[in-house]
């Protein structure tokens, strides 16, 4: 579905140009949940970025659903094939749109037919239900308008997912329900998911392997049950996974 | 021995357009020598509690209580100036986003000094040995530096030592650290607790954790108090924390995902209306 060779990205022009990304591969079969894990500026986000055409200072090579991309230009196709769900609900719905026109001319834009019933049912499937139709994302809670991203990512009906720490801003118990709702969907539709996470439980919950990314850097791709035990290779995924499991008290 | 601080029946509110709202509604404590962790959701009126401890509730907001003391002494609506000489050297606080609380376009180093000179009255000479005193606690390699440096030089895990250095350079009794952490990478979060937990430790002050991390207050403070809705529905030691018993801390704790517990869906926490209401559990 998704595969990625010696990926570079880069900001800015020499000598200030910065190497986000340096060299990354992975590869990403139909069906399967990978997730990307790292600190902070690891380059993790970057390269959902660079794959959407967010950015265009990229090289390498990135076939998606047999498709060659390349540049920041993304066919019709492209955008039919993978969607894309922000971190920060707050900001990636525009305030003065009600979720009846996010959704309409999204649908519009992808060519669907029959668009007040498609609405209807985006809004069932992500568990809002019709009342929630005509409101205005001030309105809507942090659960709720990140619902409203997930069904408009859905209205091209997509076979890959890239998700961009869905659930960070979110409390756990509004995460709980969202995380709950990307697995359903993705077992109900059979996608495929490109989660990026600074969350090693909820990576490890969602992901069937995963990347773990430092400076830039694949460091090491595993499975999930290996890091659930905590087997990493490399001393600094070792290191990460120690970290995120807690603190240890000196008194 | 007498509490550091103690809290009865707080209460915090807003007028809005459709009546009074009430933020903290009826929150009881008291702080002694002790990590305490005060835990709950966004809106459980957590970050509320804090700021009404330290008079930072602007008007129109109202904050009342049948008791609020500091050693004994009442510290509820003090005047401005009178709570201003309160503020940084008895009680200070450490705010989530060192990118939001320190000055811009001060150096780090002055910005120490300032807030020190002014609850000490210090010559310069005193405070900038405090400076760098401060800086070489909070684990700064290079303190002379980092003294001469501007906020936007330094990284985020930087920032808030330097924040917890200002903080605790005029030494204070109490530390309110509202989510000091949530911003920072995890290797980076251990280390910004590492040293809060030995500065606090030695110096035998009273420290109010406020997080939305349950695990992390288990695995930090001694003491917990769980909120819900502007009330404290539950308190209990940090290390029973797990086997909570109020049906709201058991669905926050089981709503997140853990790595050595794999399952197949997270529980959702089913909210009761009865939660708003209800007195804090007994503890024994």
């Amino acid at each position: 579905m998704l595969t990625v060779e010696n990926l570079d990205v880069w900001f800015g022009h020499a000598p200030e140009r910065v190497d986000a990304v340096k060299s990354a591969s992975f590869t990403v079969p139909q069906g399967e949940s990978f997730g990307l894990v790292g600190e902070s500026g690891s380059g993790k986000s970057t390269i959902l970025r660079a794959i959407t055409g967010l950015i265009d200072t990229w090289s390498g090579r990135v076939i998606v659903a047999g498709e060659a991309i390349a540049g920041r230009h993304r066919s019709r196709a492209f955008h039919k094939t993978v969607q894309m769900v922000f971190q920060d609900p707050y900001a990636s719905l525009h305030p003065r749109h009600s979720v009846d026109r996010v959704l309409s001319e999204t649908l519009y834009l992808q060519g669907m037919d029959r668009i007040d019933q498609r609405i209807a049912r985006l809004l069932d499937q992500v568990g809002l239900g019709q009342g929630f139709r005509f409101r205005y994302p001030h309105q809507l809670s942090g659960g709720q308008r990140q619902r409203v991203a997930i069904a408009r990512a859905l209205a091209a009906e997509p076979k890959l997912l890239l998700l961009d720490e869905p659930t960070s801003a979110l409390d756990v118990s509004v995460q709980a329900e969202i995380l709950n709702l990307l697995g359903d969907i993705r077992a109900e539709r059979g996608l495929t998911y490109v989660m990026v996470s600074h969350d090693l439980a909820v990576v490890a919950h969602m992901c069937d392997r995963l990347a773990v990314m430092r400076e830039g850097r694949i460091v090491e791709q595993m499975d999930a049950a290996r890091l659930r035990a905590g087997a990493a290779e490399g001393d600094y995924a070792r290191a990460l996974i120690a970290a995120s499991t807690g603190y240890a008290r000196e008194t | 021995m007498s509490p550091l601080l103690s809290v009865r029946n707080l209460r915090v509110s807003f007028p809005t357009r459709s009546g009074m709202f009430e933020a903290v509604r009826g929150v009881s404590f008291d702080l002694g020598r002790e990590r305490l962790g005060v835990v709950g959701e966004s809106g459980s009126g957590k970050s509320m509690t804090g700021r009404a401890i330290l008079g930072l509730v602007r008007p129109p907001g109202r904050v009342e209580a049948e008791r609020m003391e500091l050693g004994g002494e009442s510290i509820l609506n003090l005047p401005e100036a009178r709570m201003r000489r309160l503020r940084g050297s008895r009680i200070s606080m450490v705010m989530q986003d060192p990118k939001f609380s320190l000055n811009p376009v001060m150096t780090v180093g002055r910005q120490i000094m300032e807030g020190y000179r002014l609850h000490t009255g210090k010559s310069r000479a005193a405070a900038r040995d405090k400076a760098l005193e401060m800086l070489a606690a909070v684990q700064i390699r290079d303190p002379e530096r980092v003294f001469h440096a501007y906020p936007h030089e330094v990284s985020g895990g930087m920032g808030q030592r330097i924040m917890i250095a200002m903080m605790l350079a005029p030494d204070p009794e109490i530390l309110i650290a509202d989510e000091p952490t949530s911003a920072l990478d995890v290797s980076v979060r251990n280390e910004v607790l590492r040293i809060m937990d030995r500065l606090v430790g030695a110096r035998g002050m009273g420290l109010i954790f406020i997080s939305h991390d349950l695990n992390l207050v288990a695995q930090f403070c001694d003491r917990v108090l769980i909120m819900y809705a502007g009330r404290v529905v539950e308190e209990l030691p940090a290390r029973d924390l797990h086997a909570a018993k109020h049906p709201y801390t058991q669905g926050l704790l089981n709503s997140l995902p853990r790595l050595d517990r794999p399952v197949e869906r997270l529980a959702v926490l089913q909210r009761q209306e009865g939660w708003r209401d209800a007195l804090p559990a007994e503890t024994p």
